[in-house]
């Protein structure tokens, strides 16, 4: 029996398991809240079970190729299979996205954003869960699309019903860039499958026959799922959803979208956009490039006008998915390991900062940086783990933020044999100041919430409580919410501070796993 | 005189093969049981009437099924003008369905309003038997004559509420510029017989060939004009919006997707059967009227603030992408998939479309208005109609894995697969109005998830049992549809007609 097919129900399990739990759901009562939120649990627990499963049983010797190969009909009239395996670019996305989902899940035990409803708003997760993990796992491109628009409605209900003031806005803003992005996408998935000889979606297949179409029909092809994927991931100039969506999104939807769902777009280049069409790739690389370090300069500076604690992090996001993106346009395999492990890095790290943004509301209601302040005297502990992430975030060695920016930055010094040096050493200069930029932006902001003393209006000293009895009781109100790291808090994110550090001291741990299935598709690349 | 009736004398009856056509004589023979019943039952034991009716329906579906079933290839009835082939019973059965969930949605309508029963379940029958008609037909004369059976109970249904002005004005709208197009669509049928000196649709195909004159090239320009009439295509949608929107919205449902699906079949069979030698003409004005169908039926769609209105233009924008393959049908290889993507579309239109009605008939018994603000707030109160209502919208919007993306998927790849520029730059603007039409279906699903309840009224809906039967069937065919795409692409993948084009 093959080996690498062997097991192959794991995937197909640990990717539907969420939608029983969501047809489980569907006839509890929306009164039984605390049972809803236990099924949800349950369910994220025993998806991530069946992914610590998946680990075990992953061969590490051949991460290179697909594992757990499972292929069944599906359309055949269209000669779309289901086709799904997994290798070691895949693996540690699909975990990551199961991981947070689980976190998301202990979090929302006792922070349901308002309007409430955790019936629904458990149930769009775990759908989304499945649309997340489906796309890191599908191996014909039709299969992709539709978990890649799998994970749009819930996420948009999510922003739109739980978010903040404007979420109306921002959610219908994140739908239409999104949907304009696949719409493009899918007619080059279609052109790219007619050009192959209309045989089939298979990616595999496709990565093997898409170098032979002629180069000018790459370039337009290239150019529909650039748009599909850049607005996902989100580069610049198609990023301006992203701000308005996390701001407005809660902290769940934050989490989420920036843990996994902006890895949506970088991987669909990684694995369809550059192996299928590697010329087009080549013309493609600089401009991807000057669009990507465009992104890390202007995301620095969005950050550093930023007044918003949460806006802050979205545009820092902005900046860290421009040295994805970078270490991506280089097309060397050293670009492209440092791209996956940023991907997995920025997920743990931004999706803590915004853990962090989303509790600093609760307590003081507000996320302007002006008001806050010395939360190291207040709040000690949420406060070093802000401090923590933040320097995560930076790119300081021994943390995981390192490892996927500077071998970016890195790799933009000798790009793929072609492409032009100069460019690429110009962008590697600027990119190293984005990461001066980084580190002002991140430790000031740092530096303004949580040193000092804590401001009057939230309890600081300056406050005369004789002089103030008419207020008293309103200030008792505001001081009352403030408090140190819940357990749930601590539960939640206990997870990602380990992975933050085992990751930044050990990074080879998952080096050694993307390392030979970028080999793989830079192969495909180089020939 | 003496010659012609020793003519008549020696007439004999063609042979007739009756299981061909028993959906038809089952119809037929319901609207004559309706029609006798509603005379001498009395007026509270008028509901038996839509049990007939549904009955009926679902009886005719029966020899649909057998025939599908049945080993006999294509059965050629009256000299190959009346069909019975794959294409013909997949149309069959999608109007008989269809047709029975419209008796669902309009049942409790109908019997509460206080107008005319019995008359309501005849016209409906009667257009449906010119549907079912109208899928067989391989003769002008017959199409014509089926054209005509569907669409003057139609004129009626829209006017139904007679004593309502919006009602009429629908009708009198929807009557002259059927009959105007009517009237067009003939004469360009009166210029093919001329040339052909036939009116068996095969026949037309080795005239309509090669170096067309100028007669051709405007006959075929006219039956195209005039089918894009029915189908209100742009610019001759004027009438769509005004008659679905006076029309009982039962009717409203039934002319939007029945109706409409007629028309389309009417179209491909004359395209692919009669005149698929004339492609050079109207391949490029079905470019056109595909391309300006999407984008001004979407662009209009996005100001309405009338939900029904607003379903008037999106079903002008679907039928812009059910044009759309139609565009490149006789390009290269993609002949068989664009009748591929014409079937499937107007399957998963049909289920998705008639659910969204049953929608707006649930809704509004309670709030009793049609603004899409009157759907405020609704999942808050009424959760299961609420995700049904967003199923729907994200279908008719085509996002996967719900029916319509399947549609809207099958149109790109058929109109890719003829690999010709202008079918790319059709893909790229059917692209492009696929996000506009998140726009306005967006818009619904906000009212109903993320705005309050309009006066703060969230008293339950009482959703009547067979509207929900209808709700039922539609939702589950809608999620159905997109999960298991191969179904609806499998009724599609006909081979029947394709070889008009020569490969």
């Amino acid at each position: 029996m093959d080996i690498l097919r062997d097991h192959n129900w794991v995937l197909s399990v640990g990717t539907f398991l969420p939608l029983a739990g969501v047809l489980v759901m569907l006839f509890i009562p929306k009164a039984e809240e605390q049972l809803q939120k236990a099924v949800a649990l349950i369910t994220a627990l025993a998806t991530l079970g069946v992914g610590v499963y998946t680990l075990t049983l992953f061969n590490y010797d051949r991460a290179g190729e697909m594992q757990f190969v499972a292929q069944t009909n599906w359309i055949s009239v269209i000669k779309s299979t289901y086709y799904i395996g997994i290798d070691g670019i895949s693996l540690p996305l699909y975990i990551l996205s199961m991981v947070i989902t689980v976190l998301v899940m202990i979090y929302s035990w006792d922070h349901i954003p308002s309007p409430g409803n955790p019936k629904a708003f458990l149930m769009l997760m775990l759908v989304l869960q499945t649309g997340m993990a489906g796309t890191f796992i599908s191996q014909d491109l039709i299969l992709f699309f539709v978990f890649f628009e799998l994970v749009l409605l819930p996420m948009y209900f999510m922003i739109g019903v739980w978010g903040g003031e404007n979420r109306q806005y921002a959610s219908l803003k994140f739908f239409l860039y999104t949907m304009f992005g696949s719409a493009l996408m899918l007619v080059a998935f279609l052109a790219l499958f007619f050009k192959t000889g209309a045989e089939s979606f298979a990616i595999p297949y496709l990565v093997e026959h898409g170098g032979a179409i002629a180069k000018n029909t790459q370039v337009w092809i290239f150019a529909g799922m650039f748009i599909g994927f850049a607005v996902k991931v989100p580069m610049f100039p198609f990023h301006t959803w992203l701000p308005d969506a996390h701001t407005q999104a809660p902290t769940q939807g934050s989490v989420i979208l920036a843990a996994v769902l902006l890895k949506l777009g970088t991987y669909g280049f990684i694995r369809i956009a550059i192996p299928m069409l590697p010329h087009a790739a080549r013309e493609w690389a600089p401009y991807i490039g000057l669009l990507a370090v465009i992104g890390i300069i202007y995301g620095a500076l969005g950050c550093l006008a930023q007044t918003d604690m949460k806006r802050l992090i979205a545009f820092s996001s902005v900046a860290h998915m421009g040295f994805v993106m970078l270490g991506i346009s280089t097309l060397t395999s050293f670009g492209m390991n440092a791209a996956v492990f940023g991907m997995v890095a920025h997920g743990l790290i931004t999706g803590m900062l915004f853990f962090v943004a989303g509790s600093v509301k609760e307590r003081y209601h507000t996320l302007e940086i002006a008001r806050l302040g010395g939360m190291l005297k207040q709040v000690p502990h949420l406060g070093w783990i802000l401090g923590f992430c933040v320097m995560a975030s930076l790119g300081l060695p021994g943390l995981a933020g390192f490892w996927g920016e500077f071998p970016a930055i890195l790799s933009a010094y000798s790009p793929l044999h072609g492409l032009s040096e100069g460019t690429f050493r110009v962008f590697m200069v600027i990119a190293a100041m984005g990461t001066v930029l980084a580190a002002a932006y991140l430790l000031w902001l740092f530096q303004r919430t949580a040193f000092g003393e804590p401001k009057p209006e939230f309890g600081g000293p300056s406050s005369d409580s004789h002089g103030q009895h008419d207020h008293a009781s309103h200030d008792d109100a505001h001081h009352s919410d403030i408090h140190d790291v819940t357990v749930y808090e601590w539960v939640a994110w206990t997870p990602l501070l380990i992975g933050i550090v085992v990751f930044g001291v050990m990074p080879n741990l998952l080096f050694k796993l993307i390392d030979p299935a970028v080999a793989a598709i830079v192969s495909h690349i180089g020939g | 005189m003496l010659s012609t009736l020793f003519a008549v004398a020696n007439w004999v009856s063609p042979a007739v093969d009756y299981h061909a056509i028993a959906p038809e004589i089952i119809v037929a023979v319901g609207i004559c049981v309706v029609l006798l019943a509603d005379l001498f039952i009395a007026d509270r034991s008028k509901w038996l009437l839509s049990t007939v009716a549904g009955f009926t329906l679902l009886g005719a579906f029966i020899p649909v099924l057998t025939l599908a079933l049945s080993d006999v290839g294509p059965r050629s009835l009256f000299d190959g003008r009346y069909v019975i082939d794959d294409f013909s019973i997949v149309m069959k059965g999608l109007f008989l369905l269809s047709a029975y969930v419209i008796v669902l949605l309009s049942t409790t309508h109908i019997e509460e309003g206080d107008y005319y029963q019995g008359e309501y379940w005849v016209l409906m029958l009667s257009s449906i038997l010119g549907m079912l008609m109208m899928t067989s037909s391989r003769d002008l004369v017959s199409i014509f004559v089926a054209l005509e059976f569907l669409s003057i109970p139609a004129y009626m249904l829209a006017a139904w509420r007679k004593r309502d002005a919006k009602s009429n004005e629908a009708g009198v709208k929807y009557f002259l510029l059927g009959v105007f197009a009517s009237a067009v669509m003939l004469y360009g049928m009166s210029l093919l017989y001329g040339v052909a000196n036939s009116t068996l649709l095969s026949d037309l195909a080795a005239e309509i060939s090669g170096e067309l004159t100028a007669i051709r090239v405007l006959a075929v320009v006219f039956v195209v004009v005039g089918f894009a009439f029915k189908v209100s295509a742009v610019p001759f949608h004027t009438w769509a919006p005004d008659t679905y929107e006076g029309a009982p919205t039962p009717v409203t449902a039934f002319l939007s997707v029945a109706s409409k699906a007629a028309g389309f079949v009417a179209l491909v069979t004359v395209l692919y059967v009669a005149v698929p030698g004339a492609s050079d003409v109207w391949q490029p004005l079905i470019w056109v009227l595909a391309a300006l169908t999407m984008t001004v039926g979407n662009v209009m769609a996005l100001r309405q603030t009338n939900i029904v209105r607003m379903l008037a233009y999106s079903s002008i924008a679907q039928g812009g992408f059910i044009l759309m393959p139609l565009a490149v049908a006789a390009e290269g290889n993609s002949s068989a998939a664009v009748l591929r993507s014409v079937v499937t579309y107007l399957i998963v239109y049909a289920a998705t479309n008639l659910g969204m009605f049953g929608i707006i008939l649930a809704v509004s018994r309670k709030t009793r208005s049609g603004e899409v603000a009157s759907f405020g707030g609704l999942f808050s109160y009424a959760p299961g109609i609420g995700a049904l209502a967003t199923i729907f919208l994200a279908s008719l919007a085509g996002i996967p894995p719900l029916g319509g993306w399947i549609g809207k998927f099958s149109a790109f790849q058929a109109v890719l697969e003829a690999g010709t520029t202008w079918g790319y730059v059709l893909a790229v603007i059917g692209a492009v109005n696929s996000v506009i039409a998140f726009g306005y279906y967006g818009n619904v699903m906000r009212e109903m998830w993320m705005r309050p309840v309009p006066n703060g009224d969230t008293s339950p809906i009482a959703t009547p049992a067979p509207l929900k039967l209808a709700l039922g069937i539609t939702g589950i065919a809608t999620l159905a549809l997109g999960i298991l795409p191969g179904v609806a692409l499998h009724f599609g993948d006909i081979a029947v007609f394709t070889s008009a084009f020569g490969g």
